[in-house]
């Protein structure tokens, strides 16, 4: 270890010899880099500032005004009204029900497409399994459709009239809800729908998650006498928690912003009762509410964060 | 081992193969009923019970698809709108990418602060400036107001600079030795090493432009510029909500492109999931 310094000393001070750069010559390399840095990057910043930045910060600004899309051809006639789309969207009923609804979505879809995705990823890991890669394919496929194709046919796989699944429940006697027509199952059925769809993805990352952990860690387990259930408990769950943290986090963004689903299956009904936060921002915009519909986009990009920061502090290092 | 616990662990793995294979059929069952439900006339759709193989084949709702409505159009404009999202990110995500990952320029944290900071604004949260800006531009409902939101992307820069810094910087610098300029060291000797970065950026930048729906809904005024998505979407909500063998067609035609794709591609999808998913 002692001879180490010693052998990069000369390699190191080679910037340091009387021939050095002077002044000037320092400032033109220097000016060099930053313009060869520049010509990298400026391209994608320029776009990026344009279509991305500015408009985070111009919806802030937006939120604060009574914007309407009668005025985008007359800027003047925009004011600034404080704090009052906030002081509305929080005693507009159509909005705390779609937040509520969003809620919903989040606490039992997010929970449950996880387990969903651990029990897959778990099973498919445990050992010596034939067609391992023809399940994992098969759970993966719905997470690269398109949400509004898997949304079409669900609502034909639901509908109680001529669904298959109806069609099913009858087969053996049962005769099967209204589902997208009742109030009290049209959002449960989103949820399963949602869960169906993702769960693979949070699978693939589990999966990744748990051949990381050292196979001597579940002998050692063994020795000492753990059954399969304790070893999941005492050694997969902590040592994947960084993984679940991760898993939680984007699921829950995503989930924050269904809209989709809703759109196609319910149009958010009935009686509201599938109306996301990003479907009433949607119908304010297209009732040319701008100035209204910003501030209920920022009202859902601070439960976004806010989400992201009470995962952090649940599942995050407890150290 | 005994044969006691040989024999648990033989009735313990048939049940988990008998879970598995229920779960495969509820993941896989829905997109299998599509395909064989959109070659049946609509009346063996709507059948109690219910048919799995047609009774009477049938391209009826195919040809529906494309010669009532335009289905070749917005087939072609979601084509187009996601070739070009997917070769910007491309181009400009590793340009800077490589940037943020060899070069010393002032600016640089800040840029790259900004870019991580992105990941984790919704697209609700943009899409009304974006809109008034688009509009402003007089872009709405343009091929170039559909793509020009989506050329460059927060996602593929932290991508394409994770794996950049892997590349060795010797490399780099013995180009530079032998005279080389910046942009031909980047497209000669850098380019080509990313490959595997590249492919896995394209795929899902590809995807996720072809499934995109909210931004092209609210562009897209009328249906010469409808994507695919969002001509399946207006179509099953408005006037044929009830033709399931039509939407059903126009679903698959939405899917099974993909679908074909990610079985060939699959690897690559798996790969880009677990390097951006754990870092």
């Amino acid at each position: 270890m002692t001879s180490a310094p010693a052998a990069t000393a000369p390699a190191g001070s080679v910037g340091t010899t009387p021939d050095r750069p002077t002044g000037s010559i320092r400032r033109r390399q220097r000016l060099r880099r930053a313009l060869t840095g520049w010509a990298f990057s400026a391209p994608y910043t320029v776009l990026f500032l344009v279509f991305m930045a500015v408009p985070v910060v111009v919806s802030l600004v937006m939120s604060f005004t009574d914007l309407r899309s009668t005025d985008l051809r007359n800027p003047f006639a925009v004011n600034f009204v404080g704090l009052d789309n906030y002081t509305r969207l929080f005693s507009d009923d159509l909005f705390l029900r779609s937040s509520v609804n969003t809620l919903v979505f989040v606490v039992i879809g997010v929970p449950l497409t996880i387990v969903l995705a651990l029990a897959a990823a778990t099973a498919l890991n445990s050992g010596l399994l034939r067609f391992r890669a023809l399940f994992r394919v098969g759970f993966y496929l719905p997470v690269v459709t398109s949400i509004v194709a898997v949304a079409v046919v669900w609502r034909f796989l639901l509908d109680p009239e001529v669904g298959l699944v109806n069609n099913l429940l009858r087969v053996v006697g049962i005769d099967g809800p209204a589902w997208l027509f009742d109030t009290k199952l049209a959002l449960p059925s989103l949820i399963l729908m949602a869960a169906w769809r993702n769960f693979g993805f949070l699978m693939v990352i589990f999966l990744a998650g748990l051949q990381a952990i050292p196979g001597d860690l579940y002998e050692a387990a063994t020795l000492d006498g753990a059954t399969r259930w304790q070893q999941f408990r005492n050694v997969t769950l902590p040592l994947l928690r960084p993984t679940l943290l991760f898993g939680g986090v984007v699921t829950g963004i995503g989930y924050l912003q269904f809209f989709e689903e809703p759109f196609v299956m319910t149009q958010g009904g009935p009686l509201s009762s599938t109306l996301s936060v990003s479907y009433h921002i949607y119908n304010q915009f297209g009732f040319g509410n701008y100035g209204y519909a910003a501030a209920a986009s920022y009202v859902l990009f601070v439960a976004i964060v806010a989400l992201s920061v009470i995962q952090f502090r649940f599942l995050g290092d407890r150290k | 081992m005994s044969a006691q616990v040989r024999q648990r662990d033989r009735v313990a793995k048939a049940v988990l193969y008998a879970i598995l294979t229920v779960g495969l059929v509820v993941v896989v069952g829905p997109f299998v009923w599509m395909a064989l439900s959109s070659l049946k006339p609509e009346g063996e759709i709507r059948s109690v019970p219910p048919t799995w193989l047609p009774e009477h084949w049938t391209l009826d709702n195919f040809r529906d698809l494309f010669s009532r409505l335009d289905f070749p159009l917005f087939f072609f404009n979601s084509a187009f709108v996601a070739v070009a999202v997917t070769l910007g990110n491309l181009l400009f995500c590793s340009l800077v990418g490589y940037a943020l990952a060899k070069l010393r320029y002032p600016g640089k944290k800040v840029l790259f602060l900004a870019v991580l900071g992105m990941l984790m604004v919704p697209g609700m949260v943009t899409f009304v400036p974006q809109f008034v800006l688009v509009s402003n531009m007089g872009l709405t409902n343009s091929y170039a107001g559909l793509i020009l939101p989506f050329l460059v992307g927060p996602f593929g820069v932290f991508l394409m600079r994770q794996f950049l810094q892997s590349i060795p910087d010797d490399l780099i610098e013995a180009a530079r030795v032998d005279g080389a300029g910046e942009f031909r060291i980047f497209f000669r000797v850098v380019l080509p090493l990313c490959r595997p970065a590249l492919a896995t950026l394209g795929i899902l930048t590809f995807l996720a432009s072809w499934n995109n729906f909210l931004w092209p809904l609210v562009v897209a005024s009328t249906e010469d510029k409808y994507t695919l998505p969002v001509a399946l979407a207006l179509y099953s909500i408005g006037q044929n909500r009830t033709d399931f063998g039509l939407l059903l067609a126009g679903a698959v035609v939405v899917v099974v492109p993909v679908l074909i794709v990610f079985l060939l591609l699959q690897r690559h999808f798996m790969r880009g999931i677990a390097t951006t998913g754990l870092k």
